[in-house]
Protein backbone atom coordinates (compact mmCIF):
# COMPACT_ATOMS: atom_id res chain seq x y z
CA UNK A 1 0.00 0.00 0.00
CA UNK A 2 2.37 2.93 -1.94
CA UNK A 3 2.52 5.19 0.80
CA UNK A 4 2.37 2.92 4.32
CA UNK A 5 6.25 1.84 5.41
CA UNK A 6 7.26 -1.78 4.88
CA UNK A 7 5.23 -3.01 8.77
CA UNK A 8 7.32 -5.67 10.66
CA UNK A 9 4.62 -8.54 11.07
CA UNK A 10 6.21 -8.97 14.80
CA UNK A 11 5.98 -5.63 15.75
CA UNK A 12 2.78 -4.53 14.58
CA UNK A 13 -0.65 -6.22 13.91
CA UNK A 14 -2.13 -3.24 12.40
CA UNK A 15 -1.50 -1.33 9.30
CA UNK A 16 -3.27 2.01 8.07
CA UNK A 17 -3.93 3.70 4.93
CA UNK A 18 -6.23 5.85 2.95
CA UNK A 19 -9.71 4.22 1.74
CA UNK A 20 -8.43 5.62 -2.11
CA UNK A 21 -5.11 3.29 -1.75
CA UNK A 22 -7.20 0.31 -0.39
CA UNK A 23 -9.36 0.40 -2.95
CA UNK A 24 -7.03 1.20 -5.75
CA UNK A 25 -4.81 -1.56 -3.69
CA UNK A 26 -7.48 -3.79 -4.58
CA UNK A 27 -8.59 -3.23 -7.92
CA UNK A 28 -4.97 -3.35 -9.46
CA UNK A 29 -4.70 -6.68 -8.20
CA UNK A 30 -8.35 -7.77 -9.37
CA UNK A 31 -7.76 -7.15 -13.12
CA UNK A 32 -10.38 -9.13 -14.98
CA UNK A 33 -9.66 -8.73 -18.46
CA UNK A 34 -11.86 -8.48 -21.28
CA UNK A 35 -9.54 -9.54 -24.76
CA UNK A 36 -10.67 -8.22 -27.83
CA UNK A 37 -8.47 -10.22 -30.13
CA UNK A 38 -8.54 -9.79 -33.71
CA UNK A 39 -5.36 -10.83 -35.15
CA UNK A 40 -1.36 -12.71 -34.88
CA UNK A 41 -0.77 -10.40 -31.25
CA UNK A 42 -3.11 -13.01 -30.30
CA UNK A 43 -0.48 -15.66 -29.89
CA UNK A 44 2.04 -13.47 -28.00
CA UNK A 45 -1.46 -12.64 -25.89
CA UNK A 46 -1.62 -16.63 -25.26
CA UNK A 47 1.86 -16.55 -24.27
CA UNK A 48 1.45 -13.88 -21.91
CA UNK A 49 -1.06 -15.54 -20.38
CA UNK A 50 -0.25 -19.24 -19.77
CA UNK A 51 1.91 -20.95 -17.39
CA UNK A 52 5.27 -20.04 -18.92
CA UNK A 53 4.68 -16.31 -18.01
CA UNK A 54 1.65 -16.31 -16.77
CA UNK A 55 -0.18 -13.14 -16.15
CA UNK A 56 -1.83 -15.00 -12.77
CA UNK A 57 0.88 -13.34 -10.90
CA UNK A 58 -0.55 -9.95 -11.59
CA UNK A 59 -3.68 -10.78 -10.16
CA UNK A 60 -4.63 -10.49 -14.10
CA UNK A 61 -5.16 -14.00 -14.79
CA UNK A 62 -9.05 -13.91 -15.30
CA UNK A 63 -10.40 -13.63 -18.75
CA UNK A 64 -13.99 -12.22 -18.98
CA UNK A 65 -15.75 -13.31 -22.04
CA UNK A 66 -18.49 -10.46 -21.60
CA UNK A 67 -17.62 -7.03 -21.23
CA UNK A 68 -20.01 -6.45 -18.73
CA UNK A 69 -18.22 -8.23 -16.21
CA UNK A 70 -14.84 -6.71 -17.17
CA UNK A 71 -13.11 -4.08 -15.63
CA UNK A 72 -9.69 -4.30 -18.96
CA UNK A 73 -10.42 -3.94 -22.56
CA UNK A 74 -7.08 -5.79 -24.14
CA UNK A 75 -7.34 -4.47 -27.62
CA UNK A 76 -5.14 -7.60 -29.34
CA UNK A 77 -4.53 -7.03 -33.09
CA UNK A 78 -5.37 -4.63 -36.16
CA UNK A 79 -8.79 -3.31 -35.93
CA UNK A 80 -10.52 -3.05 -39.47
CA UNK A 81 -13.09 -0.16 -40.03
CA UNK A 82 -15.75 -2.71 -40.73
CA UNK A 83 -14.44 -3.70 -37.03
CA UNK A 84 -14.22 -0.27 -35.32
CA UNK A 85 -17.94 -0.03 -34.35
CA UNK A 86 -18.06 -3.48 -32.91
CA UNK A 87 -15.42 -2.34 -30.84
CA UNK A 88 -17.03 0.63 -29.69
CA UNK A 89 -19.53 -1.21 -28.51
CA UNK A 90 -17.62 -3.24 -26.36
CA UNK A 91 -16.07 -0.18 -25.04
CA UNK A 92 -19.59 0.81 -24.18
CA UNK A 93 -21.25 -1.81 -22.26
CA UNK A 94 -18.26 -2.25 -20.13
CA UNK A 95 -18.97 -1.10 -16.64
CA UNK A 96 -17.06 1.94 -14.40
CA UNK A 97 -14.06 1.95 -13.76
CA UNK A 98 -12.56 0.70 -16.72
CA UNK A 99 -9.49 0.90 -18.64
CA UNK A 100 -8.00 0.29 -22.37
CA UNK A 101 -5.00 -1.76 -23.19
CA UNK A 102 -3.75 -0.97 -27.10
CA UNK A 103 -1.66 -4.27 -27.21
CA UNK A 104 0.95 -4.61 -30.49
CA UNK A 105 1.55 -1.53 -33.13
CA UNK A 106 -1.46 -1.87 -35.12
CA UNK A 107 -3.60 -1.11 -32.00
CA UNK A 108 -1.55 2.03 -30.92
CA UNK A 109 -1.04 3.51 -34.63
CA UNK A 110 -2.27 1.39 -37.23
CA UNK A 111 0.89 0.10 -37.60
CA UNK A 112 2.57 -0.47 -41.00
CA UNK A 113 -1.40 -1.37 -42.73
CA UNK A 114 -1.66 2.49 -43.91
CA UNK A 115 -4.61 1.77 -46.29
CA UNK A 116 -8.14 2.20 -47.06
CA UNK A 117 -9.32 -0.94 -44.80
CA UNK A 118 -7.54 -0.11 -41.74
CA UNK A 119 -7.96 1.97 -38.36
CA UNK A 120 -5.34 4.36 -38.05
CA UNK A 121 -5.33 3.61 -33.92
CA UNK A 122 -7.68 2.68 -31.71
CA UNK A 123 -7.71 6.34 -30.04
CA UNK A 124 -9.35 7.88 -33.05
CA UNK A 125 -12.21 5.79 -31.58
CA UNK A 126 -12.27 4.90 -27.76
CA UNK A 127 -9.80 6.23 -25.26
CA UNK A 128 -6.41 4.67 -24.39
CA UNK A 129 -4.57 3.95 -20.84
CA UNK A 130 -1.62 1.96 -21.91
CA UNK A 131 -0.38 1.84 -25.25
CA UNK A 132 2.22 -1.84 -25.69
CA UNK A 133 4.09 -1.48 -28.71
CA UNK A 134 5.74 -4.32 -30.81
CA UNK A 135 5.08 -6.30 -33.89
CA UNK A 136 3.92 -8.28 -31.61
CA UNK A 137 5.04 -7.12 -28.04
CA UNK A 138 7.14 -9.62 -26.09
CA UNK A 139 5.42 -10.99 -23.20
CA UNK A 140 7.88 -9.25 -21.16
CA UNK A 141 6.72 -6.20 -22.64
CA UNK A 142 2.97 -7.15 -22.46
CA UNK A 143 3.84 -8.03 -18.21
CA UNK A 144 5.53 -4.60 -18.21
CA UNK A 145 2.41 -2.61 -19.74
CA UNK A 146 0.56 -4.48 -17.47
CA UNK A 147 2.79 -3.25 -14.49
CA UNK A 148 2.11 0.52 -15.65
CA UNK A 149 -1.64 0.11 -15.79
CA UNK A 150 -1.38 -1.32 -12.41
CA UNK A 151 0.24 1.93 -10.90
CA UNK A 152 -1.87 3.94 -13.25
CA UNK A 153 -4.72 2.46 -11.27
CA UNK A 154 -3.47 2.68 -7.90
CA UNK A 155 -2.42 5.88 -8.72
CA UNK A 156 -5.82 7.62 -9.84
CA UNK A 157 -8.59 9.05 -7.88
CA UNK A 158 -10.90 6.00 -7.27
CA UNK A 159 -14.29 6.65 -8.07
CA UNK A 160 -17.21 4.52 -6.26
CA UNK B 1 -18.88 -9.20 -81.25
CA UNK B 2 -15.72 -10.51 -80.84
CA UNK B 3 -12.59 -7.89 -81.20
CA UNK B 4 -9.39 -10.18 -80.57
CA UNK B 5 -8.88 -13.50 -79.53
CA UNK B 6 -5.45 -15.03 -78.60
CA UNK B 7 -3.81 -17.64 -76.12
CA UNK B 8 -1.33 -15.87 -73.90
CA UNK B 9 0.66 -18.34 -71.31
CA UNK B 10 -1.29 -21.52 -72.07
CA UNK B 11 -4.96 -19.84 -71.65
CA UNK B 12 -7.22 -18.81 -74.22
CA UNK B 13 -8.21 -15.41 -74.29
CA UNK B 14 -11.69 -13.69 -75.69
CA UNK B 15 -12.04 -9.93 -75.98
CA UNK B 16 -15.48 -8.58 -75.92
CA UNK B 17 -16.96 -6.06 -76.99
CA UNK B 18 -18.68 -4.34 -73.59
CA UNK B 19 -22.36 -4.49 -75.32
CA UNK B 20 -22.24 -7.63 -76.17
CA UNK B 21 -20.88 -9.41 -73.14
CA UNK B 22 -24.30 -10.77 -72.16
CA UNK B 23 -25.06 -12.68 -75.21
CA UNK B 24 -21.53 -14.15 -75.06
CA UNK B 25 -21.94 -15.23 -72.09
CA UNK B 26 -25.59 -17.27 -72.68
CA UNK B 27 -24.24 -18.35 -75.98
CA UNK B 28 -20.65 -20.15 -73.80
CA UNK B 29 -22.86 -21.62 -71.56
CA UNK B 30 -25.49 -23.09 -73.59
CA UNK B 31 -23.32 -23.82 -76.74
CA UNK B 32 -23.04 -27.77 -75.78
CA UNK B 33 -19.84 -28.12 -77.11
CA UNK B 34 -18.42 -25.13 -75.45
CA UNK B 35 -20.62 -25.80 -72.47
CA UNK B 36 -19.26 -23.19 -69.79
CA UNK B 37 -20.83 -24.12 -66.58
CA UNK B 38 -18.79 -22.88 -64.39
CA UNK B 39 -18.01 -19.32 -63.40
CA UNK B 40 -14.66 -19.13 -61.95
CA UNK B 41 -13.22 -15.82 -61.23
CA UNK B 42 -15.16 -12.00 -62.55
CA UNK B 43 -12.82 -8.83 -61.44
CA UNK B 44 -11.69 -5.94 -62.39
CA UNK B 45 -8.47 -3.92 -63.67
CA UNK B 46 -7.78 -0.32 -63.01
CA UNK B 47 -5.44 0.55 -66.47
CA UNK B 48 -4.88 4.34 -65.07
CA UNK B 49 -2.16 6.28 -66.83
CA UNK B 50 -1.46 3.03 -69.42
CA UNK B 51 -0.46 4.61 -72.77
CA UNK B 52 -1.45 1.42 -74.82
CA UNK B 53 -5.06 1.06 -73.33
CA UNK B 54 -7.80 2.79 -75.08
CA UNK B 55 -10.13 2.53 -72.05
CA UNK B 56 -9.51 2.80 -68.20
CA UNK B 57 -11.05 -0.37 -66.72
CA UNK B 58 -11.11 -3.87 -67.78
CA UNK B 59 -13.69 -6.55 -66.73
CA UNK B 60 -12.30 -9.72 -66.46
CA UNK B 61 -14.31 -13.28 -66.49
CA UNK B 62 -12.85 -17.04 -65.97
CA UNK B 63 -14.82 -19.35 -67.12
CA UNK B 64 -14.65 -22.89 -66.99
CA UNK B 65 -16.03 -26.59 -68.21
CA UNK B 66 -16.47 -29.11 -65.44
CA UNK B 67 -17.27 -31.53 -68.39
CA UNK B 68 -15.42 -30.80 -71.14
CA UNK B 69 -12.52 -29.68 -68.64
CA UNK B 70 -11.76 -26.42 -70.70
CA UNK B 71 -11.09 -22.72 -69.28
CA UNK B 72 -11.43 -19.32 -70.81
CA UNK B 73 -10.82 -15.73 -70.11
CA UNK B 74 -13.21 -12.99 -71.33
CA UNK B 75 -12.14 -9.29 -70.97
CA UNK B 76 -14.14 -6.28 -71.70
CA UNK B 77 -13.03 -2.82 -72.33
CA UNK B 78 -14.71 -0.60 -69.78
CA UNK B 79 -14.38 3.18 -70.27
CA UNK B 80 -14.49 5.59 -67.61
CA UNK B 81 -17.11 7.64 -68.78
CA UNK B 82 -19.43 5.24 -68.92
CA UNK B 83 -18.02 2.73 -66.62
CA UNK B 84 -21.20 0.05 -66.66
CA UNK B 85 -21.28 -3.70 -67.96
CA UNK B 86 -24.43 -5.60 -68.02
CA UNK B 87 -24.87 -8.00 -65.44
CA UNK B 88 -24.61 -12.05 -65.91
CA UNK B 89 -26.04 -13.23 -63.01
CA UNK B 90 -28.64 -14.31 -64.48
CA UNK B 91 -26.51 -16.86 -66.66
CA UNK B 92 -23.69 -17.50 -63.38
CA UNK B 93 -25.39 -17.00 -60.51
CA UNK B 94 -21.68 -17.09 -58.86
CA UNK B 95 -21.37 -13.52 -60.49
CA UNK B 96 -23.44 -11.82 -57.63
CA UNK B 97 -21.15 -11.39 -55.29
CA UNK B 98 -18.00 -10.98 -58.01
CA UNK B 99 -19.93 -8.33 -59.51
CA UNK B 100 -20.70 -6.43 -55.68
CA UNK B 101 -16.92 -6.71 -55.44
CA UNK B 102 -15.96 -5.05 -58.63
CA UNK B 103 -18.57 -2.37 -57.89
CA UNK B 104 -17.26 -1.93 -54.14
CA UNK B 105 -13.38 -1.84 -55.55
CA UNK B 106 -13.37 -0.30 -58.89
CA UNK B 107 -16.84 1.39 -58.81
CA UNK B 108 -17.98 -0.35 -62.24
CA UNK B 109 -22.08 -0.74 -62.01
CA UNK B 110 -23.09 -4.00 -63.29
CA UNK B 111 -26.93 -2.83 -64.73
CA UNK B 112 -29.61 -5.34 -64.04
CA UNK B 113 -27.66 -6.34 -60.78
CA UNK B 114 -30.63 -7.97 -57.96
CA UNK B 115 -28.50 -6.12 -55.27
CA UNK B 116 -25.50 -4.10 -56.39
CA UNK B 117 -24.23 -2.88 -53.18
CA UNK B 118 -20.39 -3.03 -51.60
CA UNK B 119 -19.73 -5.90 -50.13
CA UNK B 120 -16.12 -5.57 -48.19
CA UNK B 121 -16.47 -1.83 -47.29
CA UNK B 122 -19.65 -0.54 -45.61
CA UNK B 123 -22.05 1.71 -47.50
CA UNK B 124 -20.64 5.28 -45.54
CA UNK B 125 -17.27 4.60 -47.55
CA UNK B 126 -16.62 7.22 -49.88
CA UNK B 127 -14.76 6.18 -52.74
CA UNK B 128 -13.62 2.84 -54.65
CA UNK B 129 -10.37 1.95 -52.79
CA UNK B 130 -8.79 0.21 -55.57
CA UNK B 131 -9.02 2.59 -58.30
CA UNK B 132 -5.13 3.64 -59.21
CA UNK B 133 -6.25 7.48 -58.14
CA UNK B 134 -7.66 6.48 -54.70
CA UNK B 135 -4.69 7.69 -52.21
CA UNK B 136 -3.45 5.26 -50.04
CA UNK B 137 -3.60 6.96 -47.49
CA UNK B 138 -7.22 9.09 -47.94
CA UNK B 139 -9.10 9.21 -44.16
CA UNK B 140 -12.65 7.85 -44.30
CA UNK B 141 -15.31 10.27 -42.32
CA UNK B 142 -16.01 7.46 -40.31
CA UNK B 143 -12.85 6.50 -38.79
CA UNK B 144 -11.34 10.22 -39.04
CA UNK B 145 -7.82 11.84 -39.20
CA UNK B 146 -4.77 10.10 -37.40
CA UNK B 147 -3.73 11.05 -34.76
Amino acid sequence: MGKVAEPSLEKFSLLTTTLNDAIGWARKYSIFQYPFVTACCGMEYMSTACAHYDVDRFGAGFPRFSPRQSDVLFVVGTISHKMAPVLKKIYDQMCDPKWVVAFGVCTCTGGFYDNYATVMGIDTIIPVDVYIPGCPPRPENVLDGLMKLQDKIQAQKQEI
Amino acid sequence: MVIEAFVNHGEATVVVKKENVLVFAQGLKKDPALDFDMLIDLFGVDYLHWEDKADRFEVVYHLYSSRANHRLFIKVSVPESDAAVDTVTGVWPAADWYEREVWDMFGIVFRGHPNLKRILMYEEFRGHPLRKDYAYNQRQPLIGPRN
